[in-house]
């Protein structure tokens, strides 16, 4: 084990892949000076201009060029610099990406991974705070990973490039600088496989990126008065591990879904709904979900506040959960 | 009229033979649309087969080719099956794609055909991706990107062409400008003088050129081709032709006066060239012959294509992708 941050853990996949084989090819704005954030320090060094290629401002033409690269025999990634900006290149994810294999009748692959950032980092606005996964859980042909630690932004990466489907990989802005233990050799997370972080009999609490900590912390906090809470990192949101939840859901009766992003039509209604329908003899209480309000994310922390599940609100609503039970 | 000196009487002939197959082939998917068999929306492409014939003959079987929603000419040329295709506009089993695509997304990647579109201009992002995977990979293939007048107003034909000049990319752009943006006249909604300016404004060599005149055409994409091949960079081929047939196959194209049409019928780029073959001494009963054969080709396309199979339904959970099984309890 080695200690690294999430950051480096994706530049150590991205470099290992890139080492591995040299079809894997990156593209973006700004990557030859590291990229936003540094996911790229030094790539372009390591493995030239025309791998590791700096592009124009054209977010429809980087994914565009990407499905085209894909289907001629490369592995692109794909950086979106902020996920926000992906909607630019809507066409060409959702349209040419997830369709081409299926629409040509199997003559083509599309074995691109688009990087992500999403989600909410020191007071960026609306338009650079999002958490958009659940809309590309509903595309057939994505597949979309929303990895929380440092070992999994190394093995998920690495797996999404191997992956022959197009991948959306959705990194937290949040967690860029969040140490972790990392396996030292080659390590790769299987897709659609959960974590199941936490083992409790009492409730079972699912999450992803950055609403993964809080939420341990909640289960710890409940802990120390007798509730034992299961928290299962579900990593993988399509494909998702329905084996995994269902397994827990059906030991503990009680299920809460947490996410960053806007609770409505959020991928937790996904999880609720699939509960609801497959488990609902052994329910003990109604299934539970929390995300953020159905408003744009403001600059002002006051008010950019408004749209964070706290641990206290976890809190609560567990304890809720488990209190008419309790009482009776 | 005077005969050009020096013509490649054998290779024309050839070409005139294609651009039979390709005006037979839209004939007998138009026909097959009215009796029902065709089931979605097709573009015909009568009027325009001098282009995706003159560009698709400079091509070799390596080359990739990235097509529009009006398609079925570029296929043809670039050397498709004309009874796979039929297939797949029927939805039949066979088909290029199977039947999951039909008309608008019609390709063969067995050879070099990358697909229809039913997006329109998205095609041109694609193939400038595919372009720069070929330099990766250390081919000497080229792409041709091929879009209607149309596109040239999204924004992904000015982002590809930027990106295609500042990769330097081995891609020839032919603008196939029949004059319309579906049913208005692309005229009265673009600013400027249209693909070719655009091109030039970005550092990239284009010629504007009669898109009826195959002879012409078959030079010039020659050429084009040939710089773009040695390493030249992008090059885009404008070429200003019409739409003989509706926007789709049932489109009474009433939008346009009839002296219009017939004006653009006496320039139809078969009867053009066959005009010019003859005037080289070629014998027109074998001109006659080619379209003879065109067309005897495409009836019997349509008759195996009517007489196969629907594909299994079983097949419309093939091919969604690897990672998580698509009949997986969706319910
Ligand atoms: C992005 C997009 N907008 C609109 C359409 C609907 N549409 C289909 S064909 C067409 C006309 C395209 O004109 P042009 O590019 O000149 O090609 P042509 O049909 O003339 O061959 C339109 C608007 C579409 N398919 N895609």
């Amino acid at each position: 084990m080695a200690r690294m941050s999430y950051l480096d853990a994706g530049r150590r996949a991205l470099t290992e892949e890139m080492e591995r084989d040299p079809a894997v090819w990156a593209l973006g704005e700004d990557l030859g000076r590291g990229g936003v954030f540094g996911q790229y320090r030094g790539l372009q060094e390591m493995f030239g201009k025309d791998r590791v290629a700096d592009t124009p401002i054209s977010e429809a033409c980087i994914l565009g060029a990407a499905v085209g690269a894909a289907m001629t025999g490369t592995r692109p990634v794909v950086e979106m610099r902020f996920s926000d900006f992906a909607l630019c290149a809507v066409d060409e994810l959702v349209n040419q990406a997830a369709k081409a294999r299926f629409m040509f009748g199997g003559q083509s692959r599309v074995p691109l991974v688009v990087r992500e950032p999403i989600g909410m980092w020191r007071s960026s606005a609306a338009q650079h705070s999002q958490s958009l996964e659940a809309w590309y859980a509903h595309v057939p042909g994505l597949v979309v990973l929303c990895p929380a630690t440092p070992a999994d932004a190394l093995g998920m990466l690495k797996s999404a490039i191997r992956c022959d489907d197009p991948v959306v990989l959705m990194e937290h802005k949040n967690l860029w600088a969040l140490e972790g233990e990392v396996p030292e050799g080659e390590h790769l997370v299987p897709l659609g496989r959960a974590e199941t972080v936490r083992a409790g009999r009492d409730l079972t609490l699912v999450t992803w990126s950055a609403m993964r900590q809080p939420c341990l912390k909640a289960a710890e906090a409940l802990a120390r008065d007798g509730i034992e809470v299961e928290v299962i990192d579900l990593r993988s949101l399509w494909p998702w591990d329905r084996d995994a939840v269902m397994e827990s859901v059906a030991r503990t009766g009680r299920l809460l879904v947490v996410h960053e992003a806007v609770a409505v039509a959020g991928f937790g209604a996904e999880i609720a709904a699939s509960v609801a329908e497959a488990l609902h003899p052994q329910l003990k209480t109604a299934v539970r979900r929390l995300g953020a309000p159905r408003i744009p994310i403001a600059y002002a922390p006051p008010m950019e506040d408004e749209v964070r599940v706290s641990e206290a609100k976890i809190i609560e609503t567990a304890r809720a959960m488990l209190a008419p039970e309790r009482a009776g | 009229m005077k005969t050009p000196a020096n013509l490649d009487l054998p290779r024309l002939q050839a070409l005139h033979a294609l651009m039979w197959r390709i005006r037979a082939f839209e004939e007998a998917a138009i026909a097959a649309q009215r009796e029902g068999l065709v089931l979605g929306a097709i573009h015909p492409s009568i009027g325009q087969e001098a282009v995706a014939a003159g560009v698709c003959a400079n091509l070799d079987r390596a080359d990739l080719l990235l097509s529009t929603h009006r398609g079925h000419g570029h296929t043809l040329a670039k050397g498709a099956d004309a009874l796979a295709m039929m297939r797949e506009l029927f939805g039949r089993s066979g088909g290029t794609c199977g039947g999951k695509g039909g008309s608008m997304h019609i390709a063969d990647f067995g050879v070099g055909m990358l697909g229809a579109n039913g997006v329109v201009g998205a095609n041109i992002p694609i193939a400038v991706g595919a372009a720069q995977a070929l330099r990766l990979r250390g081919s000497d293939a080229i792409v041709t990107c091929i879009f209607g007048d149309g596109a040239i107003n999204r924004g992904p034909f000015l982002e590809g062409l930027n990106w295609a000049r500042v990769f330097d990319l081995p891609v020839l752009f032919v603008c196939e400008d029949n004059g319309f943006s579906a049913t208005t006249r692309t005229a009265e909604l673009t600013g400027g003088d249209g693909a070719a300016v655009r091109a030039e404004s970005l550092g990239i060599p284009a010629d504007s050129l009669d898109g009826n005149d195959l002879i012409a055409l078959d030079a010039a994409a020659r050429g084009a081709i040939a710089a773009v091949r040695e390493g030249g960079g992008p090059r885009l081929l404008h070429c200003k032709t019409y739409r003989i047939s509706g926007h789709t196959a049932v489109d009474p194209a009433t939008y346009r006066p009839a002296e219009e049409v017939e004006d653009w019928r006496r320039a139809c780029p078969i009867d053009r060239l066959a005009g010019t073959l003859e005037m080289a001494g070629i014998d027109p009963a074998a001109l006659n012959d080619a379209r003879r054969a065109a067309e005897a080709e495409m009836a019997e396309a349509m008759a195996a294509a009517r007489a196969s199979d629907w594909p299994d339904a079983a097949l419309a959970f093939a091919d969604v992708q690897d990672a998580g099984d698509p009949r997986e309890r969706a319910f």
